[in-house]
């Protein structure tokens, strides 16, 4: 029988192995509170450098940070909602907090904030409210996001231009002079067509929403948007900006210090890398500019992100209190020197740093002219087929109409099911 | 899965076996595993021979194909020690211009690499271990062992092999995160324990154990278990062999299951580390060639090790099956 | 060849002399539940599922959850990128299949050559791009395949060919992706074929050549038809496998440019996973089985009305 046992004593010893395996991966830490941390892109990077001081003054807590890619956040963060495995506190990008609320997944903050330091007046108004869903709060906002003009002005004046263009026209006849003046291979602009931000700020400018009904039908037919599209695609159309997505520039910071464009719609990340990457010979040659609208300057994406607490976290306590030491003004702005992410606390602005800011100032300016994407649960998907369509277009395949139009029937597919919910009485 | 995946899951589709199991496999027990190399008299003759032209040709065309075979892996493993930058350049380096370790340092230092891994290790080696006690006895069972339905199930599982893994990837999330082995090791493993084309694999190597030597066991009043024990595994151990290496590269491979199981970044595994990576640092070539060498090189040092099984288990499978 | 009725007698020998082995159950037993388990009853599941329009509200409240029959199926067929997805993988599969297997051939062809000489090293260095996880060696062929710095575009400016933007331009994407995968996994049916050609007697190639026969009517008339049948098996299983194209569009490409590399299973990922449309990336799932099985029986049927023995 010894073969045998110990045939079986194997088998017993390795599944005991497996499912200590299995069950091992949490923590147990008895009297220290871990909260995860889930953070995006660059700010996850750097978000690290803040904690000790927060583990110091905030004993019995701990901070495990995990960073993801931007362009598999959204789908991580949903899969671990359908997985039960949520964060305790995560960065949200504030186009997706109404998804999430639509979830259920968010706790709402009201009285966390009622309690605390934090003070809503304190914070630009257009981007409190991208965080407020149906009278709720749900998020505190950590940075602001705009998108704006990142242009090279010894090109503009190489090409005869002496000022920043303030308006649509101006901007037309800036791209074509620059364009006129390139070698071959530059161009005068570039619009990445992996991005849809500078096509959504455009959109913004218009007086038409992007959505009617109370969101629950398309509205890319409207004048508006049509508009926006057309400007958007003429870029393309007349050369002035390459038809190429982000990663096949080899490296947009290296390819915008050799003048290979002279035009980048970006946000305020890019100060901080732009000041990074550029040989220091390079960085007087560039500046920001507020984005021009059609008739003057022009609105933009209140874009950023925000600090939220998962409803299913075991450590909601310890998960706030990361979220009302990160929102204070002091901290955004030691935040901000990592990042060059701007603060959404307008106490955070008199700094004297951040007054001195040359490249902030645009978007100081900027941000009193942001406007909102639609508050839909799908907009994230609304959004990335206007980023298909729009790819389209510029590309030559499809025109303005036809372009719309099918926009438009994706919209409203996508729709379908909220128009279902709210004809059946559910909450907005 | 990808196309070019060698089988890891219930329904992967082998390399030899398919719905119609040929009547000579069944009571073949005198085919040996390895098809004699006929040829290799003929070879040894050609060697005191003169080179024709034609043997230049075939060997040249060997030698190019080596080369577009290895030439990627070569390269991954030169830029891995290259400068970071230093292989954005025009014309493209094919040699560092001074090696040096610092990718490697960067990725052990700063993006963890090293608990990634021991996950991908730990995963591997406990599925392949798992799976191995579960697919012998499996197999063996459906060559050696009578019972009611055994052909009708064999065959209803071979028909199973022809559905996509995919198919079941979102149902199965949902029911691991019922059993709450979603973002743990045990989603991972779990799925993997069994695999329909693992007893396949075991099944047609066992048809040729002799049956005498079992009834004779059986006689002298051994048990079913005492006789797997004692004579069965010993008999298929190079079959144990190949599947354990079909195994073991099968789940170090793995890629989209582990993708969507697991959350949490320090259960990651090698190459959905890297994928994610790769996504976040595009522009740094070096550091991804680097953990690109890292996920490649366990793989191909066991199966360098290891080569003789998992051919063996492949030419067998597509001969027999 | 062995014929079947010895065997038939020792079955039948041992089956009267120990009777139906009731421990059995006991051998197969843990496999075939988690066979059950993990296999079968999700794949019922997602049959179910995908007559329903579970998404992410019902993911959340399951009272949102609407059983819509066949819905998701029509709307799936109206879809443009159903079918684009269709015809990506399509163009996948009748492109990439006949090079694998050409490729896959002809290696096996050179290896078992009486010309060749360090076979075992010229066998592995074939074989070992299969061996290697796709995710790394797509980051490798990513930066291969650049348009500016890119190993690739380098090789072909040496000839006087122009660059070509492999993975930015919707022309060349799937065909960059295509060479990929058969560089990739054509070392997997050289084994295979190697096997096939190594059992062929060489006593049929030396009637053959004493009748005279020339190098190709040898290959026509001997090594064609004795491969035949391994032949047909691997163009089976390589088009069933090469049907469930994921890994390399989800890592070098992301479906782009211009969802020029989106294929079924990519497209279902997305539905599924990236934006939590459950029962859309089932139906898609199945119809994805359906179309596998329907293409495999087909070449079976083919294959065998062709005389081909199996």
């Amino acid at each position: 029988m010894t073969r045998i046992a110990r045939w079986y004593r194997i088998a017993v010893f390795m599944l005991a192995g497996a499912s200590l395996a299995i069950s091992g991966c949490s923590e147990h830490a008895s009297d220290v509170t871990v909260v995860r941390f889930w953070a995006m892109g660059r700010e996850g990077e750097v978000v690290t450098a803040l904690l000790p001081e927060f583990e110091r003054t905030h004993p019995g807590i701990r901070v495990a940070v995990q960073q993801l890619p931007w362009t598999a956040a959204h789908e991580k963060l949903l899969t671990s909602f359908a997985g039960d495995a949520t964060p305790d506190i995560a960065q949200l990008g504030n186009t997706w907090i109404a998804e999430f609320v639509a979830l259920g997944a968010l706790q709402p903050l009201d009285a966390s904030i009622g309690a605390s330091s934090v003070d809503p007046h304190d914070f630009f108004a257009g981007i409190w409210d991208t965080n407020v869903v149906a009278t709720h709060t749900y998020g505190v906002p950590w940075y602001v996001d705009t998108r704006l003009l990142f242009y090279r002005r010894d090109v503009l004046e190489a090409a005869g231009i002496g000022s920043v263009p303030g308006s649509w026209s101006e901007w037309t006849r800036t791209l074509a002079a620059v364009k006129a003046h390139a070698e071959p291979g530059r161009y005068a602009i570039l619009l990445p067509m992996n991005e849809v931000e500078p096509l959504l700020a455009l959109a913004l400018q218009q007086h038409d929403p992007l959505l009617r009904d109370g969101g629950r039908y398309g509205n890319f037919e409207s004048a508006g948007f049509r508009r926006a599209l057309d400007f958007y695609v003429d870029m393309f159309r007349r050369g002035y900006a390459p038809p190429v997505t982000a990663a096949q520039l080899s490296n947009v910071w290296n390819e915008f210090g050799r003048g290979t464009f002279a035009f980048y719609i970006s946000g305020p990340w890019n100060i901080g890398e732009f000041e990074r990457r550029l040989p220091p010979a390079a960085q007087s040659a560039w500046a920001t500019a507020p984005l021009p609208g059609p008739d003057g300057p022009g609105a933009s994406i209140a874009g950023g992100s925000s600090l939220v607490v998962f409803r299913a976290s075991k450590a909601k306590d310890a998960a706030w209190q990361l979220v009302e030491y990160l929102a204070r003004p002091d901290v955004e702005l030691r935040f901000r020197e990592l990042t060059g992410d701007l603060p959404p606390r307008r106490s955070a602005w008199s700094d004297p740093g951040l007054a001195a800011d040359v490249h902030a100032r645009a978007f100081r300016d900027q941000l009193e002219r942001v406007k909102p994407a639609p508050k839909v649960p799908e907009w994230e998907r609304i959004a990335d087929e206007m980023r298909l369509v729009a790819e389209r277009a510029a590309r030559g395949e499809w025109t303005v109409d036809e372009a719309v139009r099918e926009l438009d029937a994706r919209a409203d597919r996508i729709l379908e099911k909220r128009r279902w919910l709210l004809a059946r009485g559910a909450r907005d | 899965m990808s196309a070019a995946e060698p089988p890891q899951s219930a329904n992967s589709a082998p390399s030899g076996g398919s719905e119609a199991a040929k009547p000579r496999a069944r009571g073949d027990h005198t085919s040996t595993p390895l098809p004699a190399q006929r040829g290799a008299a003929h070879r040894r003759w050609a060697w005191h021979v003169i080179p024709r032209p034609a043997a230049i040709a075939v060997n040249g065309l060997l030698g190019a194909a080596a080369a577009i075979a290895l030439f990627p892996l070569l390269w991954m493993l030169a830029v891995s020690f290259m400068s970071p930058g230093e292989a954005s350049a025009y014309p493209p380096p094919l040699v560092p211009a001074h090696p040096t370790f610092a990718n490697y340092r960067e990725l052990f230092a700063h993006a963890g690499i090293g608990r990634y891994l021991a996950n991908s290790v730990l995963l591997a080696v406990a599925a392949t271990a798992l799976s191995l006690v579960f697919n012998v006895m499996a197999g063996y069972a459906f060559a050696k062992l009578d019972f009611r339905g055994r052909e009708r199930l064999f065959k209803l599982m071979l028909g199973a092999l022809v559905i996509p893994g995919q198919v079941a990837m979102v149902p199965l999330f949902l029911l691991l995160k019922q059993l709450g082995l979603v973002n743990t090791y045990g989603g991972v493993i779990v799925p993997a324990l069994a695999s329909i084309f693992g007893i396949f694999l075991v099944r047609q190597y066992a048809l040729s154990i002799p049956d005498d030597l079992l009834e004779a066991a059986r006689i002298d009043g051994a048990s079913e278990w005492r006789i797997f024990g004692a004579i069965v595994v010993p008999l298929l151990s190079p079959i144990i062999v190949t599947l354990a290496v079909f195994t073991l590269l099968g789940t170090w491979n793995d890629f989209m299951w582990p993708l969507i199981v697991l959350s949490d970044q320090h259960l990651y595994t090698l190459p959905v580390a890297l994928a994610s990576l790769s996504r976040e640092h595009v522009q740094d070539n070096e550091l991804m060639m680097a953990g690109s060498v890292l996920t490649t090189l366990p793989v191909l040092v066991v199966f360098l090790v290891l080569q003789r099984y998992y051919i063996q288990g492949l030419m067998m499978g597509g001969v027999k099956g | 060849m062995t014929s079947a009725a010895p065997a038939g007698l020792r079955v039948r020998h041992v089956r009267a002399l120990a009777g139906r082995h009731h421990v059995a159950w006991w051998f197969v037993g843990p496999a075939l539940l988690v066979i059950a388990v993990f296999f079968v009853l999700p794949v019922v599941a997602a049959l179910a599922m995908s007559l329903t329009d579970f998404d992410i509200y019902a993911l959340a409240d399951l009272s949102n959850l609407r059983i819509v029959g066949l819905r998701n199926y029509v709307e799936l067929l109206q879809r443009p990128l159903f079918w684009k997805a269709l015809g990506n993988t399509l163009y996948f599969v009748g492109a990439g299949v006949p090079l694998s297997l050409g490729a896959s051939l002809g290696a096996a062809l050179l290896l078992n050559s009486r010309l060749a000489r360090f076979q075992p090293f010229f066998r592995t260095a074939l074989f070992a791009p299969v061996v290697t996880t796709v995710v790394a060696v797509a980051v490798i062929w990513r930066y291969l395949l650049g348009t500016r710095y890119g190993v690739v575009n380098y090789a072909l400016g040496a000839i006087g060919v122009p660059a070509v933007d492999w993975l930015g331009d919707p022309r060349f994407a799937m065909p960059a992706i295509i060479l990929f995968a058969v560089w990739k996994n054509f070392g997997y049916n050289m084994i295979i074929l190697l096997a096939g050609l190594q059992n062929i007697p060489n006593e049929l190639y030396e009637a053959a050549r004493i009748d005279g026969a020339s190098a190709f009517a040898r290959f026509r008339f001997v090594t064609l038809p004795m491969l035949a049948p391994i032949l047909t098996i691997v163009a089976i299983l390589t088009v069933a496998g090469y049907f469930q194209l994921f890994a390399e569009p989800y890592v070098m490409t992301q479906g782009g440019p211009l969802q020029s590399t989106v294929s079924v299973l990519y497209f279902m990922y997305e539905e599924g996973f990236k934006w939590w449309n459950l029962g859309n990336a089932s139906a898609v799932a199945f119809l994805l089985f359906l179309l596998i099985f329907a293409v495999t029986l087909l070449q079976t049927r083919q294959l065998r009305r062709g005389g081909f023995a199996r």
